[in-house]
């Protein structure tokens, strides 16, 4: 066994925020902006004496993701007290699920630049978050804690080590967070905390004597908050896993050396060691006895899968076969369900899905990307934008026209009729008056027009340019193009 | 719907504790829960709390002599489930009054001694 056959294995565990207003188990709400320390109550102070009671819209958030996924969504589910002492955390255990989560069994279909790849998913559970712990960077002796954060809903999606690759372990991350914006089960503001990555790495290192595949130790990396950094921890801690595999063969084993939890400084780009097995930690699991368990009715499941929306893959793919558009455009189109939704409510109501995706990739997507806002900030509705459409259609203005009209859509929020009639805008498609602009621009471009007849062929777009120009951009181009080709007798 | 689902992680604990002799506990044992909670714990009080632990577990450890070996695991004491709550905000505490019964506070927030940035994570 060399080093180039030791296949790369990893799975991810990746928390979420789920978008709810509240927290799990108290009616604070869930804020990112505010006072430290204002959004609590004796709940998530972990008072004494006090109950937690389970956030319904979190646990529908939940299976709304799990069925996503392909889950099953089990008959029972139930929350367990995970106890650690730490500062962030005043219960001094967190309420996570253990042995029986609310979701098993399902997969991912990531896109990779190889193709797709399945990614099986272990597990999706329901827990709590804990507050936020900082360190006096003055060098003062001590830590400051905000509790805002404490007991957020909190989703966490354990993958199987289906992962082979540190840039699959990155798209894999990325589609997890696509999925989870486009069902509205969470915003995932990566610079929010909203979405962190704990990857779990290890080398194949081929077969054992019973026949069974044998790995290098199972680093699990915490607290990764970013798709760059999941990628980067991933190659560093593949690449020292093979150091170590191949200075050691006989020692460097998960038999020998178990897991390892790690950490990770991205500004030094390497990992570090946290705890070995030794000194795992002994969370004593035990049954909350302050939450019932949750025993789902199949048709309260059957009503959440319908709220599961097309998925962004399954979208793309019938964009391209049903509209026929181009790959890359059905990509740009599905990434975030808002503007698929949009261009497909201009694309029904103009009838013409190629035209409705060419002013989405061309207009739409152009402003959104100026303005790094997202469709619901547009300030424009499908019907507005299919109106201009259709009048482009139509012949009623030119298509550089109807680029200048939906810039005066935006700005003035007028619809594009009223618009092209205050502005005179309208497109002139009458054949005596474009000659005339035609003359105009002869007369006045008497150079090119010899360029032009000495077989510079270039010069007929400037000549086209003229005229229109000449017409203030309002002439048919078809037809300027038709009378300038015939008075040039060419 | 089913409210007596039963619970594999019950049935196997069960299980374990028929397979499982009673042993008092022992010191080590002790420091660890007290390491684990972080409790400082003197020699007097590791030998206080061995006999006093030991003699709750084997107090609870009666219900043992019980035959529960054609009973289905509970999934909770109370024979309720999906007890849900609206999405819907409630005022809660002001900064001040969170603060007020912390033993330290900095500004808005709780002062607590340095911790090492060891990242236990959720």
């Amino acid at each position: 066994m060399t080093a180039a056959d030791l296949l790369p294995t990893i799975g991810l565990e990746v928390h979420m925020h789920l978008k709810t207003r509240t927290k799990l188990f108290c009616g604070c709400p869930v804020r990112y902006d505010a006072r430290p320390n204002s959004c609590v109550c004796p709940v998530c102070l972990g008072m004494p004496g006090v109950l937690p009671v389970m956030n319904g819209r979190a646990v529908e958030l939940a299976v709304r993701m799990a069925l996503a996924l392909g889950c099953a969504i089990p008959d029972l589910a139930k929350w367990d007290r995970k106890h650690y002492y730490y500062p962030d955390l005043p219960k001094n255990y967190q309420i996570s699920e253990y042995d029986q989560p609310l979701g098993i069994g399902g997969f991912l279909d990531v896109e990779t630049p190889r193709g797709a790849v399945r990614v099986g998913i272990t597990r999706v559970h329901l827990e709590e978050d804990a507050g936020k712990l900082m360190h006096d960077e003055r060098g003062g002796n001590f830590s400051v804690v905000d509790l805002n954060r404490t007991g957020t809903p909190l989703l966490e999606i354990v993958s199987e080590p289906d992962i082979h690759g540190a840039e699959d372990a990155r798209a894999y991350a990325e589609a997890l967070r696509q999925l989870a914006v486009y069902l509205g089960v969470g915003d995932c503001h990566l610079q929010l905390g909203q979405m962190r990555f704990e990857p779990n790495v290890s080398l194949r290192i081929g077969t054992g004597p019973d026949g069974k595949p044998r790995y290098t130790p199972i680093s699990e990396i915490k607290n990764l908050n970013s798709f760059r950094s999941v990628e980067r921890a991933v190659v560093f801690e593949l690449a020292r896993h093979r150091q170590e595999y191949v200075a050691n063969p006989a020692e460097y084993t998960l038999e020998n050396l178990g897991k390892e939890t790690r950490g990770w400084r991205d500004d030094e780009g390497v990992s570090f060691l946290q705890r070995s097995k030794e000194e795992a930690h002994d969370y004593r699991y035990f049954p909350e006895p302050d939450l019932v368990p949750f025993v789902p009715d199949r048709a309260w499941v059957e009503a959440v899968r319908a709220t599961v929306p097309e998925l962004p893959q399954g979208r793309r793919r019938r964009f391209i076969s049903e509209y026929g558009l181009p790959e890359y455009d059905a990509g740009v189109l599905t990434a975030e369900r808002g503007v698929a939704d949009f261009f497909e409510k201009v694309a029904g109501l103009v009838k013409d899905p190629k035209t409705a995706s060419n002013w989405m990739m061309q207009d739409v997507m152009r402003v959104l990307n100026e303005r790094k806002a997202g469709i619901a900030d547009l300030g424009m509705t499908p019907e507005a934008l299919a109106e201009l459409v259709s009048l482009v259609k139509q012949g009623a203005i030119n298509r550089n026209k109807g680029t200048e009209v939906f810039g005066k859509m935006l700005a003035s929020g007028k619809p594009a009729g009223e618009i092209v009639r205050q502005d005179g805008l309208a497109q002139v498609a009458d054949a005596g008056a474009v000659e005339a602009f035609v003359d105009q621009a002869l007369a006045a471009n008497a150079r090119t027009v010899e360029d032009y007849k000495g077989g510079k062929k270039a010069a007929l777009g400037r000549l086209m340019g003229e005229a229109m120009k000449a017409s203030g951009g309002k002439a048919n181009p078809q037809l300027v193009r038709e009378i300038l080709l015939r008075k040039l007798g060419g | 719907m089913r409210v007596d689902v039963a619970i594999r992680s019950a049935r196997d604990l069960t299980a374990a504790a028929r397979k499982a002799r009673i042993l008092p506990l022992s010191r080590e044992e002790v420091l660890k829960v007290g390491t684990l909670s972080r409790i400082g714990l003197s020699d007097a009080e590791v030998g206080r709390f061995t006999t006093q632990l030991s003699s709750i577990l084997d107090y609870v450890g009666k219900l043992r002599e019980l035959d529960t070996s054609g009973v289905e695991p509970l999934a909770h004491a109370l024979p309720l489930h999906n007890v849900l709550r609206p999405d819907e905000p409630r005022t809660g505490l002001a900064p001040e009054q969170a603060l007020a019964g912390a033993p330290e506070a900095s500004g808005d927030f709780f002062r607590v001694p340095r911790v090492l940035d060891e990242g236990v994570s959720a």
